[in-house]
């Protein structure tokens, strides 16, 4: 499987959860683990550029998949992804812990509505959780994002 | 929480995993695995075998058919809400997969797999139902036609053998008045309740152990919704009256 633009070898241990993999085996601590049954959305990677969860997928699913982590969104030392910089401007993190579960869904939410609505927004955010934020700081840091993408 | 052991197969072709539903005792086939996989991480289910079919080659097609839509094995939840053809043959196909939980989780899940899952709280059970659709599994014994009302027995019980596969969905093309209409908590949460319409079919979802065949004048009729963290019994029969109004106004 090709993870964040580098081949690895899948795990050997069938059972072994892709969420877990991403962490335990290649040091990706970037994908965070909440609820592992699929519900709070902070383990969101891009399978072959579309968000999954993958806390629901065995690692060796994505043998012959690209997957794209939080880590793999820009460069080491490069500017920030755009979605990544409006979460910054807008302060749409506090604790941080969702974060990365939900650039990735953001990233996806772009690709899929590059332009998105105030619905297609709020659809977008709806599967992913925050205890913090009360998501109108991560709202903002959508429409941002919008403004920031390469058109 | 970690998936219990099992032995993992990788079948390439349908004959191949058909051959191993067949040998293996205890096998649980694994599609998109939106449903599967959290059982599996709770522990809730301890298999012997899973058979992953993400590797067949060419079961992920959607296609007209007999003025409806077949949807097959490997057709992503997704796939079937982008799909013009579903829009134009049975928008309310397209409308009822919108409403399953978020589009994260549609990019992997399945419609067969939604089918074969069959939770009582699921939209496209109650879909399949309303218009009379039907499934096609398979086994090393051949191919049968199960009805949707011949398929939901119970709570994520179906008439489907251990030993068979769900190769493709058909729905009938949703001509006539349609609707679906559901509540829940959030938003892409399971319903507490929920209603769907085709034509003169009233079907409802989330109140009893399977999706059922309700009469629009008295649509709570004979049924008892059990009570539970989210609604009561009381509030769901409500919900029943309100959904019921909701699709038939459709």
């Amino acid at each position: 499987m090709r993870v964040n633009g580098k081949d690895h070898p899948v795990p050997t241990d069938t059972r072994r959860l892709l969420s877990d993999h991403l962490r335990h085996d290649l040091g990706l601590t970037g994908t965070h683990v909440g609820c592992e049954h699929g519900v709070c959305g902070c383990c969101t990677v891009l399978l072959d550029g579309a968000p999954v969860r993958s806390c629901l997928m065995l690692a060796v699913q994505a043998e012959g998949h690209e997957v794209t982590t939080i880590e793999g969104l820009t460069q080491h030392g490069a500017p920030l992804h755009p979605v990544q910089q409006a979460f910054h401007e807008c302060h749409g993190l506090q604790c941080g812990f969702c974060t990365p579960g939900f650039v990735i869904s953001v990233v996806g939410l772009l690709a899929q509505h590059p332009d998105p609505t105030p619905d297609q927004i709020e659809e977008g955010l709806a599967g992913n959780l925050c205890r913090c934020t009360g998501y109108a700081s991560i709202r903002r840091a959508v429409v941002r994002a919008v403004e920031l993408s390469p058109k | 929480m970690k998936p219990p052991r099992f032995e993992y197969h990788q079948p390439s072709t349908l004959d191949e995993a058909c051959r191993m539903l067949s040998d293996l005792e205890d096998a649980k086939v694994l599609a998109g695995g939106q449903s599967l996989m959290p059982l599996l991480n709770f522990r809730l289910a301890r298999p012997a075998h899973l058979i992953d079919i993400n590797r067949l080659g060419g079961a992920d097609s959607i296609h007209e058919r007999d003025g409806g839509v077949v949807v097959q094995a490997l057709a992503r939840q997704a796939q079937v809400e982008d799909s013009p053809l579903v829009a134009r043959v049975c928008p309310l196909l397209t409308a009822a997969v919108r409403l399953v939980a978020h589009r994260v989780i549609r990019n992997r899940g399945t419609v067969c797999g939604s089918l074969a899952h069959a939770d009582p709280a699921s939209e496209l059970p109650a879909v399949l139902l309303a218009l009379g659709g039907h499934v096609v599994v398979r086994s090393t014994r051949g191919q049968r036609t199960i009805p949707a009302a011949a398929l939901f027995q119970g709570v994520m019980e179906t008439a489907i053998g251990p030993e068979e596969l769900i190769v493709e969905a058909w729905f009938p093309a949703s001509g006539g008045r349609h609707a679906i209409a559901e509540e829940s908590r959030r938003h892409g949460d399971f319903a507490m309740a929920g209603a769907v319409r085709a034509g003169d079919n009233l079907v409802l979802f989330g109140v009893a152990a399977t999706p059922v065949l309700a009469d629009p004048g008295d649509p709570a009729r004979g049924l008892q919704p059990s009570n539970d963290l989210e609604a009561t019994t009381d509030f769901k029969l409500h919900l029943i009256q309100v959904l019921t109004q909701r699709v038939m106004a459709a």
